[in-house]
């Protein structure tokens, strides 16, 4: 597993994806009011686009008509079937522990940490005195 | 006496003979508002008289009525098959009036009536409660009314009525059914509020029957979609002739479409699969199924399930030709669950007068 440099902090605000093509897989990252997330961009029910998906909240309910809204924003719902997937986790909804979308670990570093070192850097400078996100993949 | 009981048929018709029958059972002010008005039967076109399925031809009475007597219940079926216990279902139209009173009298004199009739008179036979379901608070009344009787162990209501049962507005009457431990009871039988099909009225019995099936597909999406079961967990709610076979595949339907939008319905917190097996019953009879033995016990395997069919014999409706209730091709090793241990797992007054 090699970490990819995919960005400059700067360039991924909140509220931001990006989709990134790692060796030919591509990845999609979040970033969630400031919390980076990566999930392999395929879900893993018929391989729909998770980046195209909308971001939502979790609904659960203790008994019916009795709404409980949580998470708003940390759940990918796939655009194709609508099938729910934690951005912390990846895992779904519905078979949490059978049906999960690969996961990937996200940092940011100072560019001087990043000037050397056995990164993979992509196709923009890296500067000593800039922050990156860092995707392990 | 659990053990010396073989076999429960979750599903015999106590067909009312006239509306003379019931005249005994009527409050004084509508025996004499059902003579005043000329009300002679509240017969539904469910089952017209002369349709085959209404009554196996050797189960019909002298002049070709199906049968309508203990009787004729006790000879051709009770008798015969060495039935222990059943359970009597009576399909007269109360569900088809508009005028909610009239219904609530009405079930009132059938419950009445079963009782009399066919309850006392016979130590095998148990009844459902028919309830005036087009008032909720008249058909919980009516539920409280005839519990204290340990011989009516289930709720009997239409498969389609005026609205999906799953609907809030019925709650009271699954509260009710919990409390006293009664199962609803789902019937095949319209009230006739609404075509039988979605697509407007068939021209053919044949149809009609069959579009039974989607009655009960959608009474089951809504009770689960509805939540009646995180609701109620102790409800089990029975599918009473209403065929068996296409469960599976519809289930597997309604689970997929919950994946895509559970978030609706978030009280529905397990496939839709898991809630039906738990709480869902169906009587054996009829039972739509291929030929070949093989073949019906992979149909069966599809209900992932050992507990939920409940042996039926449906009489006097035509189901099936001579003695052979048991559908040919179900497995050997489900037969005493399906004739007695699943009943008794299911109506918990049952199993409380075998203990």
């Amino acid at each position: 597993m090699a970490k990819h440099v995919i960005a400059p902090l700067s360039e991924f605000p909140a509220g931001s994806r990006k989709l990134v093509d790692i060796k030919g897989r591509p990845i999609v990252v979040f970033n969630i009011g400031g919390e980076f997330f990566a999930l392999a961009n395929r879900c893993p029910h018929q391989g729909g686009s998770l980046c195209e998906g909308r971001l939502v909240g979790l609904i659960e309910a203790s008994e019916p008509g009795h709404y409980r809204y949580s998470r708003r924003g940390e759940i990918i719902r796939c655009p194709w079937h609508g099938w729910e997937f934690d951005v912390r986790t990846g895992k779904s909804w519905c078979e949490p522990d059978r049906v999960r979308a690969r996961q990937f670990a996200v940092s940011i570093a100072p560019g001087a940490t990043l000037v050397e070192g056995p990164y993979v850097a992509e196709t923009f400078p890296v500067r000593v005195e800039d922050d990156y996100v860092v995707l392990e993949a | 006496m659990t053990a010396s009981w073989s076999t429960i048929d979750c599903d015999v018709h106590a067909n009312v003979p006239s509306m003379a029958a019931l005249l005994p059972y009527l409050d004084e002010q509508w025996r004499d508002s059902v003579i005043d008005r000329g009300l002679n039967s509240l017969e539904s076109i469910n089952y017209p008289p002369n349709a085959p399925l209404t009554a196996r031809a050797d189960w019909r009475g002298k002049s070709g009525e199906p049968a309508n007597s203990l009787d004729l219940l006790r000879t051709h079926a009770l008798d015969r098959w060495n039935i222990d216990v059943a359970i009597c279902n009576c399909l007269y139209g109360v569900q088809l009036l508009f005028s909610e009173d009239m219904a609530a009298a009405f079930a009132k004199a059938i419950n009445d009536w079963i009782a009399k009739e066919w309850l006392d008179r016979d130590h095998r036979l148990r009844a459902s409660i028919v309830v005036p379901i087009q008032n909720t608070d008249y058909a919980v009344a009516e539920i409280e009314r005839c519990a204290g009787d340990p011989r009516f162990v289930q709720v009997l209501v239409l498969a389609m009525g005026d609205s999906p049962l799953g609907r809030r507005q019925f709650w009271p009457v699954f509260e009710a059914a919990v409390r006293h431990g009664l199962p609803i009871g789902i019937h095949a039988g319209s009230s006739f509020r609404h075509p039988v099909t979605s697509l407007g009225w068939p021209s053919w019995y044949a149809e009609d029957y069959c579009a039974q099936a989607q009655g009960f597909q959608a009474q089951v999406a809504s009770l689960v979609c509805e939540g009646v079961f995180a609701k109620y967990p102790a409800l089990k709610v029975v599918l009473i002739e209403s065929g068996v076979t296409w469960l599976p595949a519809f289930l597997w339907r309604l689970s997929k479409f919950w994946r895509g939008v559970r978030a609706e319905v978030p009280w529905v917190d397990r496939t839709p699969y898991e809630i039906v097996r738990e709480h869902l019953r169906l009587t054996i009879q009829p039972f739509d199924g291929p030929q070949e033995p093989d073949e019906v016990a992979r149909l069966i395997d599809h209900l992932q399930s050992d507990d939920m069919l409940l042996f039926s014999s449906d009489f006097p409706h035509w189901q099936f030709d001579g003695d052979e209730i048991m559908p040919a091709g179900i497995p050997e090793k489900l037969h005493t669950k399906i004739r007695r241990d699943n009943a008794l797992a299911t109506y918990p007054r049952l199993a409380a007068s075998a203990a």
